[in-house]
């Protein structure tokens, strides 16, 4: 353990980050290193608990007070191994995970947790800047192909780990750059899309093959893809999104969220202007999430007038509620990065009608809802009209496009329209598997990472038996 | 039924006892009937140090030895018609035959056979008059048929005649067992021989002279009477194991017996001695088996004393002082015992023996002192000698000396030359008889003179890490264990026990050494504190072939001594370079194997062998090139395969056998390898490991931390154990293996306790491939560069399973919190793992429901009446919190249930109801070792009183409290000093025997009437015949804590191996108690990892009526598992002092309410399902238990709980009455009347003064009366415990002398001894109080004029006390007090005296040497107001008692101030000064580090 009496010393302390006027400036990111000192300090309040919660609570296992305790001796080399071995790609979750670890940490029950998102990005970009994330030589090839369709993060775990096992890895992609939701779901001010690159070109480096603007289903159909390979992942992620559905929702100027960043992470990656500027305009973004925040923070640096973020849930109380307990994930009210940066927050309010003129939008009407024995009811006499002229959908995703993959392959689904798998994340056609949100519908980064992880190792295991 | 045909989890072997002896001689050698008949009194006297099982007329056994008495033998041999025996020119033997006619004349003509084939002449035989009819039904269903046989000597010198005779017991014995004429094993020759008899058999010392009329024969005379009355933990009846045996009465019990018997075997080829004629081979086996282990001594003792030693020196071999860094010991006899050592190792273990040849009788004490004996020499040459003082009346002006025999010394009577030499005489002609410091000098190579040879380079980081991982190394044996040894020299500590799966349930390929799991002492013989009482303790190790044992000559101190039993990689190497040095032959072996793991061990076994007869007499075992291809034989079954080898095949003496090997790693690893026989441990892997772990130290400094920390860590096994040396721990095999198949451990583990099978070589086998495969797999996605993750101390994901994990907590907090029954049901599924594979003994259990009708639930007794046989387990306020200790108690008090105090004391605000009607005051408490705040109102505020013999998280040893976590609060409940460290001993000090603890209950039971007196135990082979001594030694109850449990600290090496899961010792404690027919009188109490509603319900099965819970409520207090305990700084409030921490304590009494009574529920619902309406009915039911036959696990479905579940004898299964102890007899019923005169007292009466206090606290309050308000004279021998917890305002004066334990838990009385008038004998040179006086006193004076004995003033937080002397350990472990003594002390006082403070008049300035300074200072007696503290304390000793020294010190106080000696503990003085100081400063708050950073968003 680091400092037996290091969380009764030390406080939690995040990262500084960029004053919030000079961040919404560009789409640069905004969270700044820690200090070293600080670094040490906060690895040092890790109690190295008998039984860790946060290690429970990472769908990824990362051994967190290990690599805690390495930072806090400064073993830096150490903490990156321990790190690495559980965890494919750090330098996404470090950025992006809603750090599950962090609600679970014993800290937590009643005071403030290890900064343990923030302590993985500050030993995996030192093992960047090292020069320790080096592609590795595979020594051994077994001669087994595998194809990886989809290259978000449960695509490329998988395709790190078959190819370090040695089985021959070609990733194919849609679109035009490697990432999947990663490219162009995720603002740059959160992730730079150099992040996306450098490790691209480590595995690359180490042997995978990626192949974009291949749109398996099409060309080729899953049928050829799977007569010649060993292996097929379906990795393709649950990109069907919710959509309004009231009257008037095909107004122009009711877009999707993914629509819309994507539409910025593009500007950003050509250097131009965003095809889908919420510059000037009223904007309303429905849903209350991580999305929705993303959609928040992106029309504000792009220069919006007024920014509204609608939850049709009531607002979450601000301490846990007695069915809430520790560790589960804590259903509380919490600020994310874009909303401290600006915009007004609505809670409880159920869109009824979007109001068009021209078929342009230029309102939305709601309705104030509450919540009685877990369900939703309207509350009469709280009708209201907002006026709009961009309303963005950040409402939560319906699952995977499955339509050619069902059609040529009679993939089964599950009941939630999902790839449908078993525990070795087999689906119902022999040889091909699938995870991440394809199989478990959209969910976080890390647990498409784990996913890609052991789906990686299940393959692993049944081209290794059938070789001998 | 004869215990041995029992298939159930009973082990005859762990049968303990315990008892009393004493001796009456005449110095002279005069024969007389008065000796006998003193001897018989003396018995008579000691009658409370023996016991009786269910059955009150049957003893455990009684015996005494006598001179032959030639007139008696003669008349009876004429009155016979036999031809008249000659004096001196014939032999008795006293023989015990089988009462069918047909099989007692088998014996006796074989008998016959036997003394003509060996040249002698039989006379003729006597029936023995017996009367039986006063015995008891057990003793009689039992009863030999007694005879005497006259053997007349021919044709051999009248010196060798002893030595035909033994020669002819022998072959007797031999041949009737080989006859099989036999079969109940009646036939046992009590004596045979022509200097002695023996009277004993299975007799209460009462019994003994009424059932031998012989004994009440005129003519039945002898100068020399030893005896012997036994406490035995069971009752077995065998009318064989009563002692004395044929030289020796031994009160004690030897711990190292089993290595001592296989070191016997091991020394078969090298025992050669002409005198025996025909060699020894047709004697075989010298030790009996089957016999106790005093028997066993006793055949040895015997082989030496015939072959040609004296008494004395034959037992200074086989019981040698600690010698060892004993700077006060003569060369030559330090050389004397190095010497011997090379011949024989010692029987290590507390022992009193009275032993005796016909001519010389004498006594000697183990080198701990660890059993009483005190003697009295009188003006008409008698000496008795007994373990109480008393025993026999002898008037004042009679007494010529009274003492005390001390640690390690002898005691000695020649009858023939008439006069008694102290130890120092007999011992010096002894040690003289030779030259062995020369022959040392010449013959023992000193590993310094090798030649230095460079050891194998380190491993790089990649051959590093796969050398590891095949070794089984996890990240935490790197993390946990190896770093903390290298960084701090010691070994590492952990709490909250251990919940993982037992090594045969594992899926992770644990070592070999994981299935073994440590043996500790409890109850029948003390642990050792290897710290404080380090100068018993010794590593000392030499290796080399042996000579004759019979023989001594220079050749056979030809060993090499090594520099202890840990070896690093650059002394291996010299070691293995030596070959070319000439003097020794060393071989390497390789324990590398491809291929099949069982002929590999084999293969290994027949080099060995070859080795050893081509004359290697090192013999190194290695598993250094390990490689792709090449795997090592797990190391322990390479050691111990070939010890055992070469022990059977008889040349294991012939040769060293050292282990260099990379498995080993951790404490308990290299007390296998050495506990199965290795003279040496090389870790070299463990060694080699150290470079890359980025350590604090330099490495050189690693290594030698890591080395010592392992030594260290030894030291703490043995002492465990009770056993003081390296050298006798060696090969005893203090381990019970769990899971192993019985042909696996038959072959190369043989003796080892094994008792539900399971994995065998093929599976070992396989787990050396798994462990292999993980380094060298070529087809791996695991990354080498961070090890194999462990998760066997702390919880990982993808490690070992434990039963409290993220899932498990958090659903019982919940459930809990909400009072969620279905929640609830969800965390009994989680925690059962029913589905999953289970991973203790009871997973693999399933409740028999074939032919049980279910009943509907509303039948069933109510939740709220079986939350009540819910107890919480023992954990001090101290080790936890007040918030966390008084919610357990208020919670438990709400439910009727009882909560356990631990053993920090209580505060006595706790004893008042709440304003609400919460009572706060534990039901339970208990007494454990360091007795903080025990104090006659902590006792008689109880309904119960535990005594904690041992607990789960570390049997065996002692505890510390820290002293940052003693702060004022807690300081006060346990009356010492903030800040200063709190140690508990290893061992109770007024328990080392079962007679001991028979006393404390009945020291208990007086005090508080009411209370239900009960013991805890751990689980280990034999638990359960320690439970049945303790049922007959008065307890109404008895815990058996599991190992899995455990709340406490300690050292990670004792959570994980030491002690056995609950499941086994239950089961062992309810068949031995039922067997025993003690099972009515006794509750039965299980603790240790109950969790859910099946656990319980299965402990009930098994045989227990009440349930502990520790770590489940305290999760259910907010515990999560930390794993912190002892740092103090769990950050939920529980497990710590610190204020700021303690605010975040959650827990609430109505969570801990609903844990329990929903508990209960689902102990209802189980019930109704096994068609019992009540919890009592199915106690003990353990046909309702069947073992699950659907778990196709590959090691588990090889185990078999069949003797787990054998249904007991036939008897009561439950308690019906649980039974008080017996203090009808007490004197204070008597004092009670408050007598104005002398109140007569003998040393049967125990614990004067405790039922008197007990009753006036309970009547008055803590605060009781005004000093001196009851002034109590007696007169006498006053018997043990006199003055027990003796409350203020009471004084007991006595005229006399007393025992053992006077003063223990003083509590504000007066206590005053001075000897009687008319004494012609010098007070400050006679022992006048036992061992251990004033154990931990909390208050009150003591004025003692005479020596005491051991252990003056032990663990004393607050007495005054002056006395004129003390023996060994005086104050040790003193927390507070004051204790002058004015006169001489033994070695290793103040020992662990963290506090209080003592003065000794040092006249021969000698003290320092005497003084262990480890954490006390001496200082001279300057400042004026302790002057006057000293001499007022001196002053009113010398008014209480009239003492000549007082006055001779006071009248001179100008001269002699000068010559005191005061001893200040160390801390405690830096606390007294710090308080002092911040007395003057403004209160300040300590500077608090505190960094505010930036906000995260």
């Amino acid at each position: 353990m680091g400092k037996p009496t290091g969380f009764m010393h030390w406080e939690r302390e995040g990262a500084p980050k960029r004053p919030v006027e000079e961040r919404k400036a560009d789409f640069r990111e905004f969270v700044l290193p820690l200090a070293p000192e600080a670094t040490t300090r906060q690895a040092g309040r890790c109690m190295d608990c008998g039984v860790p919660f946060c290690h429970q609570g990472c769908p990824l296992g990362n051994v967190i007070p290990d690599f805690n305790e390495h930072v806090y001796r400064g073993r830096w080399r150490q903490a990156w191994d321990t790190l690495a071995r559980t965890n494919e790609f750090p330098e996404f979750t470090g950025r992006l995970c809603p750090a599950p670890c962090e609600a679970a940490c014993v800290l937590a029950i009643d005071g403030d947790a290890v900064t343990i998102e923030q302590l993985e990005k500050e030993i995996v970009e030192r093992a960047f800047a090292q020069g320790w994330v080096r592609p590795r030589t595979i020594l051994h090839r077994t001669g087994r192909r595998v194809a990886i369709v989809g290259s978000g993060p449960a695509g490329l775990a998988a395709a790190a780990r078959l190819n370090r096992a040695g089985h021959t890895v070609e990733v194919f992609e849609r679109d035009d750059r490697i990432g999947g939701l990663l490219r162009y779901g995720i603002p740059d001010f959160k992730l730079e899309k150099s992040i996306i690159d450098r490790r691209v070109a480590i595995l690359e480096a180490e042997g995978i093959r990626f192949r974009t603007g291949v749109d398996v289903g099409r060309t080729p159909t899953w049928t050829e893809l799977k007569a010649s390979y060993d292996a097929v992942v379906v990795a393709i992620g649950a990109r069907r999104a919710r959509a309004l559905d009231v009257p008037g929702a095909d107004a122009r100027g009711v877009v999707q969220a993914m629509d819309f960043l994507e539409a910025q992470n593009r500007a950003v990656a050509h250097g131009n202007g965003s095809t889908m500027s919420a510059a000037g305009r009223r904007v309303v973004i429905l849903g209350g999430g991580d999305t929705g925040s993303d959609c928040l923070g992106t029309s504000l640096r792009q220069g919006a007038a007024a920014v509204v973020q609608v939850e049709l849930l009531p607002e979450p109380p601000r301490q846990r509620a007695p069915g809430n307990p520790w560790p589960t994930w804590p259903l509380v009210f919490r600020t994310s990065s874009s909303q401290e940066e600006g915009g007004d927050r609505l809670f409880g309010r159920r869109t009824t009608r979007v109001e068009a003129e021209d078929g342009r939008v230029v309102a939305l009407h709601w309705v104030g809802v509450r919540q009685v024995d877990g369900k939703l009811e309207d509350v009469a006499g709280t009708e209201a009209r907002h006026e709009v002229d961009l309303v963005i959908q950040a409402m939560g995703f319906l699952g995977p496009d499955l339509a050619p993959l069902r059609e040529q392959l009679g993939v089964e689904l599950d009941a939630r329209g999902n790839v449908k798998v078993d525990a070795a994340f087999r689906t119902s056609v022999p040889g091909v598997y699938a995870g991440g949100d394809a199989s478990r519908g959209a969910s976080l980064i890390v647990w498409a990472i784990a996913d890609g992880r052991d789906l990686a190792k299940q393959v692993d295991a049944r081209l290794s038996a059938a070789t001998e | 039924m004869r215990n041995s045909e029992f298939q159930g989890l009973y082990e005859p072997s762990t049968e303990r006892d315990a008892c009393g002896v004493g001796f009456v001689a005449n110095i002279k050698g005069t024969k007389s009937r008065a000796i006998v008949e003193q001897a018989l009194e003396v018995l008579h006297r000691m009658r409370h140090r023996a016991a009786t099982g269910a059955d009150p007329l049957t003893g455990d056994g009684a015996g005494i030895l006598l001179q032959l008495p030639h007139r008696f033998f003669k008349r009876e041999a004429l009155e016979l018609g036999l031809e008249k025996p000659r004096r001196r020119a014939y032999g008795v033997g006293q023989v015990f035959l089988p009462p069918e006619p047909a099989a007692r004349a088998a014996c006796e003509r074989i008998f016959e056979d036997v003394v003509r084939e060996e040249g002698q002449r039989v006379l003729g035989w006597r029936d023995v008059p017996v009367d039986s009819s006063q015995l008891g039904p057990v003793a009689r269903g039992v009863l030999p048929a007694m005879r005497q046989i006259y053997v007349a000597r021919r044709r051999v010198v009248p010196s060798a005649f002893e030595r035909k005779l033994f020669v002819i017991r022998k072959l007797v014995e031999n041949r009737v067992r080989a006859a099989g004429v036999d079969p109940q094993g009646r036939f046992h020759v009590a004596s045979f021989s022509s200097e002695t008899i023996i009277y004993k058999g299975l007799l209460l010392p009462s019994q003994l002279s009424n059932f031998y009329a012989d004994l009440r024969d005129p003519d039945m005379v002898s100068g020399i009477a030893v005896v012997h009355s036994r406490f035995s933990t069971n009752t077995f009846p065998t009318w064989d194991l009563a002692q004395p045996f044929r030289f020796i009465a031994h009160n004690g019990e030897i711990n190292t017996v089993q290595g001592n018997r296989n070191w016997m075997t091991s020394r078969r080829s090298l025992l050669q001695s002409a005198k025996f004629g025909g060699g020894l081979d047709r004697l075989w086996p010298i030790i009996v088996p089957g016999k106790s282990d005093s028997a066993q001594f006793d055949n040895m003792l015997e082989l030496l004393v015939l072959g040609g030693r004296t008494l004395p020196h034959a037992i200074m071999m086989m019981i040698p002082e600690a010698w060892d860094g004993h700077p006060e010991m003569s060369d030559a006899r330090r050389a004397f015992y190095e010497f011997s050592g090379s011949l024989m190792e010692p029987w290590d273990g507390p022992a009193a023996i009275a032993f005796t040849d016909g001519h010389l009788v004498g006594a000697t004490l183990d080198r701990n002192g660890l059993r009483p004996a005190r003697y009295v020499i009188t003006h008409d040459d008698r000496v008795i000698l007994a373990s109480e003082a008393g025993v026999i009346d002898v008037p004042p002006e009679l007494v010529k000396k009274k003492g005390r025999l001390q640690p390690g010394r002898m005691f000695l009577v020649d009858t023939a030359e008439g006069r008694i030499l102290e130890d120092d005489e007999v011992k010096q002609e002894i040690v003289n008889r030779w030259p062995y410091r020369r022959w040392l000098e010449r013959n023992l190579f000193v590993f310094d003179e090798l030649e230095d040879v460079p050891p194998p380079p380190p491993p790089d980081a990649e051959a590093l890490a796969r050398l590891q991982r095949a070794f089984g190394y996890t990240d935490e044996d790197l993390r946990l264990l190896v770093t903390p040894m290298a960084e701090t020299g010691k070994e590492p500590v952990g709490s909250m026990g251990n919940d993982a799966p037992l090594a045969v349930l594992s899926d992770r390929a644990p070592s070999l050494f994981d299935y073994f799991h440590q043996l500790f002492a409890q109850v029948t013989n003390p642990p050792i504190d290897p710290i404080r009482e380090k100068l018993v303790m010794s590593l000392a190790t030499a290796i080399g072939p042996d000579g004759n044992t019979f023989d001594e000559s220079p050749e056979h101190c030809h060993r090499l001594a090594l520099p202890g039993p840990i070896l690093t990689n650059e002394e291996v190497a010299r070691l293995k370079g030596m070959a070319g040095a000439g003097d020794f032959e060393p071989q390497v072996l390789s324990t590398l194997y491809e291929g099949g793991l069982e002929e590999a061990v084999s293969r290994l076994c027949d080099a060995a062998v070859q080795a050893v007869e081509e004359g290697t007499d090192v013999l190194v075992l290695s598993d250094r090139g390990v490689d792709a291809k090449k795997k090592p034989i797990p190391a322990l079954l390479a050691l111990s395969a070939v010890h055992q080898r070469l022990v059977r095949d008889g040349i294991r003496r012939n040769t060293g056998l050292l282990i260099e090997t990379g498995e080993a790693r951790e404490v308990h690893h290299f007390a296998l390898l050495i506990g199965f026989g290795a003279a040496a441990v090389n870790p070299w892997l463990a060694l080699d490991s150290l470079g890359s772990l980025g350590l604090s130290v330099e490495l050189e400094t690693a290594k030698h931390n890591y080395v010592h920390a392992v030594n260290e860590g030894l030291l703490k096994v043995m002492s465990k154990m009770g056993i003081s040396t390296v050298q006798s721990y060696r090969g005893a095999q203090i381990f019970e293996a769990v899971g192993l198949d019985r042909e696996l451990v038959e072959r190369y583990f043989s003796g080892t306790p094994s008792r539900i099978q399971g994995v065998g070589i093929a599976e070992l086998g396989r787990e050396v491939d798994q462990r292999h495969a993980r380094g060298f797999a070529t087809h791996s996605t695991d990354e080498l560069a961070v090890p194999v993750i462990g998760g066997a101390y702390q919880w990982r994901r993808e490690g070992e399973r434990h039963k409290w994990n993220p899932d498990t907590i958090a659903a019982l907090q919940h459930a809990t919190r909400l009072n969620d029954p279905k929640r609830f049901a969800e965390f009994e599924r989680l925690a059962d793992e029913e589905e999953r594979s289970p991973a203790l003994l009871r997973g693999l259990l399933d409740f028999d429901t074939s032919g049980v009708t279910p009943v509907p639930i509303d039948e069933v007794e109510s939740a709220a009446d079986i939350a009540r046989r819910f107890v919480t387990g023992a954990m001090s306020f101290g080790s936890i919190s007040a918030e966390a200790h008084e919610t357990l108690a208020i919670a438990m008090n709400r439910l009727g249930a009882r909560s356990n105090s631990g053993e920090g004391g209580e505060e006595p605000g706790r004893f008042q109801r709440d304003p609400n009607g919460d009572l706060r005051r534990s039901a339970i408490k208990q007494v454990a070792s360091a007795r903080f705040g025990v104090t006659t109102e902590y006792l008689v505020e109880a309904d119960e009183l535990q005594i904690k013999i041992a607990q789960g998280a570390k049997p065996g040893e002692g505890g510390q409290l820290p002293g940052h976590k003693v702060d004022e609060r807690i300081a006060k409940v346990r009356w010492s000093t903030p800040g200063v460290t709190l140690i508990s001993p290893p061992p109770h000090h007024d328990i080392y025997s079962i007679e001991d603890l028979a006393q404390l209950i009945y020291d208990l039971q007086a005090v508080n009437p009411s209370a239900r007196i009960s013991v805890k135990l751990v689980s280990e082979v034999g638990v359960g015949t320690i439970a049945a001594g303790v049922a007959k030694a008065g307890a109404g109850g008895v815990t058996i804590a599991g190992y899995e449990g455990g709340t406490g600290a300690s050292p990670l090496s004792s959570v994980k191996h030491a002690g056995l899961p609950w499941e086994l010792g239950l089961a062992e404690a309810q068949q031995v108690l039922v067997m025993n027919g003690l099972r009515d009188r006794v509750r039965l109490q299980v603790d240790g990892g109950l969790r859910t509603s099946r656990d319980v319900l299965i402990a009930a099965l098994l045989g227990a009526e009440e349930f502990g819970v520790a770590t489940a409520a305290l999760i259910v207090e907010g515990c999560v598992m930390l794993r912190k305990c002892h740092l103090n700084t769990c950050s939920v409030g529980i497990a710590t002092q610190d204020a700021a921490l303690r605010k975040h304590f959650q827990g609430r009494p109505e969570d801990v309410v609903n844990f329990f009574l929903l508990l209960a529920e689902g102990v209802r619902r189980r019930l109704a399902a096994l068609g019992a309406r009540r919890l009592e009915d199915v106690v003990g039911r353990v046909e309702l238990l069947k073992q699950r036959t659907d778990v196709a696990h590959w090691k588990a479905a090889k185990v078999d709980l069949s003797a787990l579940l054998a249904p007991p004898a036939k008897g009561p299964r439950c308690c019906t009455t649980p039974q008080k102890k017996d203090i009808s007899d007490h004197l204070d019923h008597q004092l009670r009347a408050r007598p104005k005169g002398t109140v007569a007292i003998t040393n049967a009466h125990r614990a004067v003064g405790a039922m008197l206090s007990g009753e006036l606290v309970k009547a008055h309050g803590a605060q009781g009366l005004s000093d001196d308000s009851i002034h109590l004279k007696l007169k006498g021998s006053a018997g043990q415990s006199f003055g027990a917890f003796l409350a203020r305002g009471v004084t007991l004066e006595l005229e006399g002398e007393a025992n053992d334990y006077v003063g223990k838990g003083l509590s504000g009385g007066r206590i005053i001894i001075y000897p009687p008038a008319g004494s012609r004998f010098v007070p400050e040179e006679n022992v006048i109080v036992g061992n251990t006086v004033l154990y931990g006193a909390t208050s009150g004076e003591a004025y003692f004029a005479g020596l005491a004995g051991e252990r003056f003033a032990v663990r004393n937080s607050g007495a005054r006390a002056v006395v004129e002397g003390v023996g060994d350990h005086g104050c040790e472990y003193m927390t507070g007090g004051v204790v002058v003594v004015l006169g001489p002390t033994g070695r290793n006082f103040a020992a662990g005296m963290s506090g209080g403070t003592a003065y000794v008049f040092d006249r021969t300035r000698s003290f320092r040497q005497r003084c262990n300074l480890e954490m006390v200072e001496l200082e001279a007696l300057v400042d004026e107001s302790e002057i006057w503290l000293v001499y007022g304390l001196i002053e009113g000793h010398q008014r209480a008692t009239g003492s000549a020294q007082a006055k001779r010190i006071l009248d001179n106080w100008e001269h002699l101030v000068g010559s005191f000696v005061k001893v200040m503990p160390t801390d405690y003085r830096k606390v007294l000064q710090a308080r002092r100081a911040s007395r003057l400063r403004p209160p300040g708050a300590e500077p608090r580090l505190r960094v505010v950073g930036g906000r995260e968003g």
